[in-house]
């Protein structure tokens, strides 16, 4: 597995937040510097209930990295970089 | 300056569980949450998802359970066995699960903060998807233990508590206890929920398990105090037994009824009333069997159906015996006018007996009741446990005004009391004493009405005979004394006439 696999990920929020809006900020971040290919969906759960419901969403800000396999679930803001990179299967590029 | 507060008084919503909304003096505050607290195996689980049953079968309110620990699938199919089909209900739309239990195999990274938004918009969602008006949410314990910040957790469940409160919601929300007696949850929880608490408590009492609930408290609104048994039937769920929040409303009647026995009949002044509890005591082997056979009998000689409960001998001993006294049993049943219950107390707890003779009265209908015997019983509770049974047992069929026998088994052959008596004696209208006497080495019986209630009766010990006609009653006992103590003593002839004169003038 390497940065070179598509990546689909999706991004479960609640509402227009701060919080949301330093995930998606932090997220499009880390994307950019570290993936090649992928696509990112962000989901508020206050306009789809029933796509939480289907995902058993319980904490918000989550991310699921729906693609490549095996599924990966990250919860918070994705301030700390490193615990992202690790929950994505990613090692830094640059250290 | 006067001030006009609008203040509307605090409702109850009947929770529908059976008992439990006559401690709760009318169910749980409406639109409040209440915690309910309690120990691993405590019921809380059945509790909080027979609110929601019980407001589907009973008032068409629709409900939300709120699932932290089991799965959906493992919820239905556990409950299934009480006869609540909750698939069929989230088909009718009137059931609605949120499944937040631990995924298997997921493993969640925390990366930087985070709340539980989404929890709360899925939780009004499908509270408005059915326009639910009860919520249960079980368990707590298992919210906090799915994440390390446990302030956040807190801060999170005062927030649904809020949205709860605002949308009008009356909610169930369960609780872990380490302990039966101390603090009310873990996490101090009890801060942000406090309003209303009810504990669940399964203590381990004298080698025997006893299910208690207590309401702790209910803000701003009244309950009953105090600790009341409950008991988990395999096919209703938990049915609390209000002891002592039973009222005393029964009706006293005039009217007589046999008692089986004409000389009985005229010792007591004219048979039992018809609405009366009867205790008849004795020990071993001295009758009281044979007077419960009597009283049944002279039911079905009026056409009218009596119901046995059994607890001493077997279906074929029982039968056995009254047909040596001149009673078909067996021909009674197929008449459809005796019912006899047979069980061994050891094949249940106390409080699934009482259900049990509850629900037998309730079915059959019958004119009289007899328990032969009540102290049997006794062997499979705590004295406190049995004092509260005696006392359900006792009011539950004075409200049926109907005649009820009791038998207790006293411990000594001869004269003593028993824990029955000293339970029953209080609310029993009748009690009468069979006892041995022992005359010139000889085991003879007698009998004497002791109390008799809203009536004169015969104050002698009489000595009575038993053959294959039944129960013969006869003269009393002149010249002895020291029955009832177990201590007979012959005393002369010129001894009583002393006596006599003691108290003529």
């Amino acid at each position: 597995m390497s940065a070179q696999d598509v990546y689909l990920l999706k991004l479960y929020i609640t509402g227009h937040t701060p919080r949301s809006a330093q995930a998606i900020s932090n997220l499009q971040r880390i994307c950019d510097q570290e993936l090649a290919d992928y696509q990112l969906q962000v989901i508020d759960v206050l306009e789809h209930p029933g796509l939480a419901e289907d995902e058993k969403i319980l904490a918000t800000p989550t991310l699921i990295r729906e693609l490549p396999p095996p599924l990966r679930r990250i919860i918070g803001d994705l301030s700390n970089t490193e615990k992202v990179l690790l929950g994505l299967d990613l090692k830094p590029i640059r250290r | 300056m006067e001030v006009n507060h609008p203040v509307s008084p605090l409702v109850k919503l009947s929770t529908g569980i059976e008992g439990f909304d006559l401690i709760a003096e009318g169910g749980l505050p409406k639109g409040r949450t209440t915690l309910v607290a309690g120990t691993a195996g405590s019921a809380k689980t059945v509790f909080a998802a027979q609110f929601l049953a019980e407001g589907i079968r009973r008032h068409q309110q629709a409900g939300v359970f709120v699932t932290f620990e089991e799965p959906p699938t493992d919820i239905r199919r556990n409950l299934l066995s009480m006869s609540w089909d909750i698939l069929q209900w989230e088909t009718d739309g009137l059931w609605t699960f949120v499944d937040v239990s631990p995924i298997p195999g997921m493993e969640q990274i925390e990366a930087g903060n985070f709340d539980l938004g989404a929890l709360l918009a899925r939780i009004e969602h499908a509270i408005r998807k059915v326009g639910a008006k009860r919520v249960a949410i079980d368990s707590l314990g298992a919210v906090f233990s799915q994440f390390t910040n446990s302030s956040m957790v807190r801060e999170e469940m005062r927030r649904l508590g809020a949205a709860l409160r605002n949308m009008g919601i009356t909610a169930v929300l369960t609780a872990e206890r380490t302990q039966e007696f101390g603090e009310i949850a873990r996490f101090g929880v009890e801060e942000f929920v406090a309003d209303n608490v009810v504990i669940l408590r399964n203590v381990l009492e004298e080698e025997k398990r006893r299910r208690t609930v207590e309401i702790l408290k209910f803000r701003g609104t009244t309950h009953q105090k105090g600790e009341y048994p409950f008991t988990v039937l395999p096919d209703s769920g938990i049915v609390v037994i209000p002891v002592s929040a039973i009222e005393l409303k029964q009706r006293s009647s005039d009217l007589r009824v046999s008692s089986g026995n004409a000389e009985l009949n005229r010792m007591t002044g004219g048979g039992f009333f018809q609405d009366s509890l009867i205790l008849v005591s004795g020990a071993t082997g001295c009758g009281k069997t044979l007077m419960t056979a009597e009283f049944i009998a002279a039911s079905i000689t009026h056409g009218e159906r009596c119901l046995l409960f059994a607890y001493e001998e077997s279906r074929e001993q029982l039968f056995r015996n009254a047909s040596g006294w001149g009673y078909d049993f067996k021909r009674f049943e197929e008449e459809g006018l005796l019912k006899v219950i047979c069980a061994y107390p050891e094949t249940a707890g106390l409080e699934d007996h009482l259900i049990r003779i509850k629900s037998h009265i309730d079915g059959f209908k019958p004119r009289r009741v007899a328990v032969d015997s009540v102290s049997a019983l006794e062997r499979v509770a705590t004295n406190r446990g049995f004092r509260e049974f005696i006392i359900s047992l006792a009011s539950f069929v004075k409200q049926r005004e109907i005649p009820g026998l009791f038998t207790a088994t006293t411990a000594n052959l001869m004269g003593g009391p028993s824990i029955t008596e000293s339970h029953f004696s209080s609310i029993t209208d009748t009690i009468i004493l069979l006892r041995y006497v022992e005359m010139l080495g000889e085991m003879r019986r007698g009998i004497t009405v002791l109390k008799m209630r809203g009536s004169m009766h015969e104050k002698e010990i009489r000595e009575f005979t038993i053959d294959g006609q039944g129960m013969h009653i006869n003269a009393p006992f002149r010249n002895i004394i020291g029955i009832l103590s177990g201590r007979p003593e012959f005393i002369t002839p010129a001894e009583m006439e002393r006596m006599g004169h003691l108290f003529s003038d």
